[in-house]
């Protein structure tokens, strides 16, 4: 096994977006039971480094694979495609009427304290999130429509962020 | 060398002895010790069979340090040499401890840490918690009799990285050889988990008597998976006495206090707290040095009252873990009390109505965390068969960044990311011919820099001139297994490298460590040399040992014919290094060793992880 393999190559899973979860999981399992430095606490220095250094490498790499969004970026890196550099700027109008329409939504219910107001706009943006999720995977997997793709990750992301920001309403009215 | 791997199936177990490996809870308030011995973890006790030991150190004008039950003894009549709590000062400055004045010390600034004036000089929190580790591992060495490999020290899962240099150094002034920092609330789980056979999502609620944490771990065989951890590192039970205290001092009228009575009205307000464990109320009573009486009767729903806002402090953390880890209260199958003030009925009452569900008690919170640090440490010194042993996979508490322009915050790796971890990031020069770069490394979730706790600050030196914008420095975090953090820069594109690695400025250098264990030493220097021999022995036989066991698993099919020779030499001539008595010279010849078989472990690495896999195939064959 190259310690330079990619992600897929490393857990030895096709490089799809639609992947086995549990087939991951086990497979990460597996390697960090062989490499992690409990693993070598008693072992020499140029053997804890090694073990520090694998370790390091299948946590990045079950961390990217394990998140939709950083796993459909991660094949679109492998396939020379940058999707959050800051060339690409720009959304269509209707995305960013549609997000600062949630915005809006998110401000009021932060300004009403309303925790449900807030649950009930967690749920809509994740089950809306999950519907790009499947695009993202239809243009990854079965079409290779990778600028489709990028641009599909790039609204993903801001979606992530809204989600990220209701968290942080919810923390401000429940610690108040 | 990879112990562990000895006894792989088909192979018989190459023997070797049980390696002596210590678990030890640094507490706020007590502080323990236990072993895993015949496999089964106790804890370890004192000559007069007590398990705590109070974290209370005395410094005498003479020099004689007490520790333990006998510095608190001492406690109320020496209020400024008796150190108790000292884990709250632990890689802390004075700034950080908001009103010195309800302490009863004599603080002193000093770079990185705050210091306490003593009798015996100033003392730093670092060297006051050596003496309490220093007293445990004179214990375990009594009841093991032996030379320890090492042990496992606990932290609170939301100490940060000063705190855990701080506790690290603490440890390494004592002597000990730490196998791992290990977060409270994980090691609690590892207790539990193995005891019970726990599966499913726990919640650990861990409130000592200075530190609140709550982890959220995935148990499944075989594996403890902390999902999320969160918490409070100055909050526990010293701050319930405090509020008795502030409500003694308010319903007696009684104007400012001396050390001596502060110190007498903590330790009244704190049996009080106790008191009301089993009972509806206590009686305070207390004759103070100006002849004033405090006559007091402090009822359970007055203390609940007082007490509210901190019960209510330890749920904010409780629901942010909660919504890190993407679950909900009753996902949660059990929630584990961890912690002395958890035997508080308010606390038990407020956890058991936000989880809806009866917290489980069953275990002794005060043991539970060194017990789970010893199971660990008998791990880490590879006393246990690989197929009947456990994997951490552990977090860290805080995200880390870097400051950037307009003292904002960039994190690097945020919250509650898997240890051990690694996040590059690079930056590039904003001036012509810049040769030099400045970094700042922060941890915390705040936007400012201002807000964040300042870890160090380094520059990079020796960027050849380039225009603007064409130097490419690339900065790396590494995280390590004990949530402790190493910085590096590296310019890129000139070829020339620049490297360097920080030490969060709080911690203290190899020299500085060697100086105070010299100082401490200084009458015993035969017996600090006796010492070290046997470190390095203790260190160079196990290296043998774990290169032998090696060989004959792998020498045969990684290593050509001449490779294995010259590793053999190695070990022949670590093996007459061993025999004298000089500790330097098996110091130089264990480094050799260890340079002369990094190649065989990058192979046997390999090895490893394509073995994993082939049974990771083996696996999908049969389903």
């Amino acid at each position: 096994m190259d310690f330079h393999a990619n992600h897929f190559q490393l857990f030895d899973l096709p490089a799809h977006f639609r992947l086995d979860a549990d087939k991951l999981e086990s497979a990460y399992r597996k390697l960090q039971n062989e490499v992690h430095p409990d693993r070598f606490a008693a072992a020499g220095e140029s053997e804890k480094r090694l073990s520090l250094q694998w370790a390091t490498r299948v946590n990045e790499a079950f961390r990217t694979l394990s998140k939709p969004l950083a796993r459909g970026a991660y094949l679109l890196h492998l396939q020379g495609i940058e999707a959050f550099s800051e060339k690409h700027t720009s959304f269509p109008p209707a995305f960013l009427m549609q997000q600062m329409e949630w915005r809006e939504a998110i401000g009021a219910a932060r300004q009403a304290r309303s925790a449900d107001a807030l649950d009930r706009l967690t749920r809509e943006l994740r089950a809306e999130a999950r519907r790009m999720e499947e695009q993202f995977a239809a243009e990854l997997d079965d079409r290779q429509d990778y600028e489709a793709a990028a641009a599909t990750a790039r609204k993903l992301k801001f979606m992530h962020k809204l989600i990220e920001e209701i968290g942080d309403a919810q923390e401000e009215i429940e610690n108040a | 060398m990879a112990l562990l791997q000895i006894s792989e199936p088909g192979m018989s177990a190459a023997p070797h002895q049980h390696r002596l490996a210590i678990g030890i809870d640094l507490g706020t308030t007590n502080s323990l010790v236990a072993s895993v011995q015949s496999g089964l973890a106790r804890v370890l006790d004192d000559e007069r069979g007590r398990a705590l030991l109070p974290s209370v150190v005395r410094y005498r004008a003479d020099g004689r340090i007490d520790v333990g039950y006998d510095a608190q003894a001492r406690q109320n009549e020496d209020p400024h040499n008796t150190i108790v709590s000292v884990k709250r000062f632990m890689g802390r400055g004075l700034a950080d401890l908001g009103d010195p004045g309800r302490h009863p010390y004599k603080f002193v600034d000093a770079p990185g840490m705050v210091q306490l004036a003593t009798a015996a000089g100033a003392k730093s929190p670092v060297e006051v918690s050596a003496e309490i580790l220093k007293a445990l591992r004179d214990r375990a060495e009594r009841a093991l009799g032996g030379e320890l490999v090492g042990a496992v020290i606990t932290v609170p899962a939301y100490f940060d990285d000063a705190q855990r240099q701080a506790t690290k150094d603490a440890a390494r002034l004592a002597g000990l050889n730490v196998l791992r920092l290990l977060n409270e609330p994980t090691a609690a789980a590892i207790a539990y988990g193995l005891d019970n056979a726990a599966e499913g999502v726990y919640a650990v609620y861990d409130l000592g008597g200075g530190t609140f944490d709550i982890s959220i771990l995935r148990l499944t065989r075989g594996v403890f998976e902390v999902l999320a951890t969160n918490g409070d590192s100055a909050l526990g039970g010293d701050d319930f006495d405090q509020r008795v205290f502030c409500w003694i001092v308010e319903q007696s009228h009684l104007t400012p206090l001396n050390a001596k009575d502060t110190r007498l009205l903590l330790t009244r307000a704190r049996a009080a707290k106790e008191q009301l464990t089993e009972h509806d109320e206590a009686r305070i009573t207390a004759l103070l040095s100006t002849g004033e009486l405090v006559d007091l009767n402090l009822t359970s729903a007055v203390f609940n009252e007082i007490s509210a806002t901190l019960v209510n402090k330890t749920l904010a953390p409780t629901r942010r873990a909660l919504r890190d880890a993407g679950l909900a209260p009753e996902d949660v199958k059990g929630v584990v009390m961890v912690g002395g003030a958890t035997r508080m009925p308010c606390i038990r009452h407020a956890v058991g109505e936000f989880f809806g569900q009866t917290p489980l008690t069953n275990l002794d919170p005060d043991q539970v965390v060194s017990l789970g640090a010893a199971m660990q440490a008998d791990v880490l010194a590879g006393n246990r068969a690989q197929d009947d042993d456990w994997l951490l996979l552990d977090v860290i508490p805080l995200s880390l960044g870097l400051e950037t322009m307009g003292a904002l915050v960039e994190k690097v790796i945020p919250r509650n990311t898997t240890i051990p971890a690694a996040r590059a990031q690079e930056f590039t020069t904003f001036k012509d011919g810049q040769t030099a770069m400045s970094f700042h490394v922060v941890q915390g979730e705040r936007e400012l820099v201002s807000d964040c706790r300042s870890l160090a600050k380094f520059e990079l030196r020796g960027i050849p001139p380039m225009v603007a914008g064409a130097a490419r420095i690339r900065v790396t975090f590494q995280v390590d297994a004990d949530g402790l953090l190493s910085v590096s820069a590296r310019e890129q594109t000139s070829g020339v490298e620049a490297a360097i690695t920080v030490k969060p400025s709080y911690g203290l250098s190899d020299d500085e460590i060697a100086g105070m264990l010299q100082d401490a030493n200084a009458h015993a220097e035969q017996d600090m040399k006796a010492r070290a021999l046997n470190e390095q022995r203790v260190e160079g036989r196990g290296l043998i040992e774990a290169t032998r066991a090696a060989l004959a698993l792998d020498g045969e099919a990684l290593l050509a014919a001449d490779e294995r020779a010259a590793i053999e030499e190695n070990i022949a001539e670590l093996e007459a290094a061993m025999a004298g008595a000089d500790h330097h010279a098996i110091k130089r010849t264990v480094e050799a060793l260890n340079q002369a078989t990094s190649e065989f472990a990058a192979r046997r690495m390999d090895a490893g992880v394509k073995k994993a896999l082939r049974g990771h195939k083996l696996d999908e064959l049969s389903l």
